[in-house]
């Protein structure tokens, strides 16, 4: 029979909650990692057992955990106690320096700073891990300040794919409120040499020859906050989703406007419609219908909680612009969380499950690809990462 | 041996006690105790210092004999309470928060 494994980032720990494919009953392991902020936890699909975690402190920086056995036990790779002499690299699975060879053709250490100024690019934290389709030891990590890394040997090492940042572009970008992250990364399962990245207040990019070159995929995306709405940088991209099944159909949900783009990003349209407010972080789509797609809209400029207090996921049949209010289970009064851009993931069970997490620690699940809902856990710290795998 | 006293995070990820004994050699300093720990303990690298610059994070101070020598070079002979292990050399998270 089927499982699920349910991995959630929080504030001050890891999660690892499974059930059996009824997701009747679910099972919390954690703390793992107390007291240190995950951005996000994720499990290879070419391998379910192997699993990636982003710890970060601000005291203390960034770690890199990783478990071959689904979660049970953890490892810092490369980071045993008195390595022999002569053994590879140790101690550089948190080491993400970036690349200023001259290899790369275009040796690039500032970004533009709030003052106007260039700014020398600074490591902050791992926003997001993507392993790779088809090999276990080969991940992608989405960094703050915004860059792409890249480790083929189960995260001991990384390297960064640099001709990302030496985008012509790469000076402009600057820092939002949140930080300058590349908080997306999506791997296309037709095409191994096309990845998608996105990165706050700079935009979306795509490379189709496996990150030797990148090109800016902004265009149909407008936002009024910056001096030319249409620019080719510049858009405050919150969360792309893409449904495998159907590679090259994008949805975003940008710092207001839900998008889509029919044709690998190469131009989108506005798909928000009877939306009650278009702003939010979170998107994704349903595992088999492809059309279907989740938001979870949130007031803004600075509120960040749901209008009127209501918990509603907002459901399009129909790839957007026609969207319906989920709240069956949902608190409708007083609630005034938030769900973060990667705090929302999907199952591929035959009746999909849907899930989110919220900033007031609860993770709600529904086995029926939204009509209904329930908490698997409400208690948590505040919930900065959902992530499903659906195991046999 | 010159004993190191981490902080409790840091403990977790090492596996180790409040306190650790390295060994140096050559003279004393701050820079030789943090190049013997995390050669004794990678996963401490990048934790401490970052792992470019070798800049003392932040938040991360170095307390010995009553006295804070965070911000003395990494390269000043460190008190001979230290070197001779009588006294920890304590690697402290400082309080930050509100």
């Amino acid at each position: 029979m089927s499982k699920v494994r349910v991995l959630v980032g929080t504030h001050k720990g890891a999660f690892v909650i499974n059930s059996d494919g009824k997701r009747d009953k679910w099972e919390v392991s954690g703390p793992h990692f107390a007291g240190w902020e995950i951005y996000h936890m994720k499990g290879s699909p070419a391998d379910p057992n192997r699993l990636y975690v982003s710890q970060s402190s601000g005291w203390f920086g960034q770690i890199i955990q990783r478990s071959s056995d689904g979660g049970k036990t953890w490892e810092t790779p490369g980071g045993e106690k008195m390595p022999a002499p002569g053994a590879p690299p140790s101690g550089e699975s948190n080491k993400f320096a970036y690349d200023t060879s001259a290899a790369t053709g275009k040796p690039l250490t500032t970004h533009q700073w709030y003052d106007g100024t260039q700014h020398p690019w600074e490591f902050k934290r791992v926003w997001h891990l993507e392993p790779s389709l088809t090999d276990p030891d080969t991940v992608y990590a989405g960094v703050e300040d915004a860059a792409l890394f890249r480790t083929t040997d189960g995260a001991t090492t990384w390297q960064e794919v640099a001709a990302l940042r030496g985008h012509g572009t790469g000076p402009s970008w600057q820092p939002g409120a949140g930080g300058l992250g590349l908080h997306t990364i999506i791997l296309d399962p037709s095409n191994p040499q096309r990845i998608y990245i996105a990165i706050s207040s700079a935009g979306a990019f795509r490379t189709d020859d496996g990150g030797k070159t990148w090109r800016t995929i902004n265009r149909g995306l407008r936002s009024e906050y910056i001096p030319d709405p249409t620019a080719e940088v510049g858009h405050c991209v919150h969360h792309i989703a893409m449904n495998p099944r159907r590679p090259g159909v994008l949805f975003m949900q940008k710092h207001w406007d839900v998008m889509r783009s029919d044709d690998g990003g190469d131009l989108w349209r506005e798909v928000s419609g009877n939306l009650p407010t278009d702003f939010g972080f979170a998107i994704d789509v349903h595992s088999h219908e492809p059309e279907t797609i989740y938001v979870v809209p949130i007031k803004s400029d600075s509120e960040h909680f749901p209008l009127d207090g209501k918990l509603r996921v907002y459901r399009s049949r129909s790839g957007g612009n026609e969207w319906e209010p989920l709240t069956k289970g949902l608190p409708q009064s007083d609630c005034f969380v938030n769900v973060l851009r990667d705090a929302m993931a999907v199952d591929t069970l035959d009746s999909c499950g849907v899930y989110f997490g919220t900033t007031g620690g609860q993770v709600y699940c529904s086995k029926d690809a939204g009509d209904s809902w329930a908490p698997i856990v409400r208690d948590l710290p505040a919930v900065f990462s959902v992530e499903v795998q659906t195991l046999q | 041996m010159i004993q190191v006293v981490l902080p409790a995070h840091l403990r977790t990820l090492a596996h180790v006690g409040s306190e650790v004994s390295i060994e140096v050699s050559g003279p004393v300093t701050t820079r030789a105790i943090l190049d013997a720990l995390e050669s004794s303990y990678p996963m401490l690298r990048g934790t401490i210092r970052d792992h470019v610059t070798l800049q003392r994070r932040p938040f991360v101070r170095f307390f010995a004999c009553q006295e804070d020598l965070s911000h003395q070079s990494p390269d000043t002979p460190l008190p001979e309470a230290v070197c001779s292990g009588k006294e920890p050399f304590m690697i402290i998270g400082a309080i930050a928060g509100g």
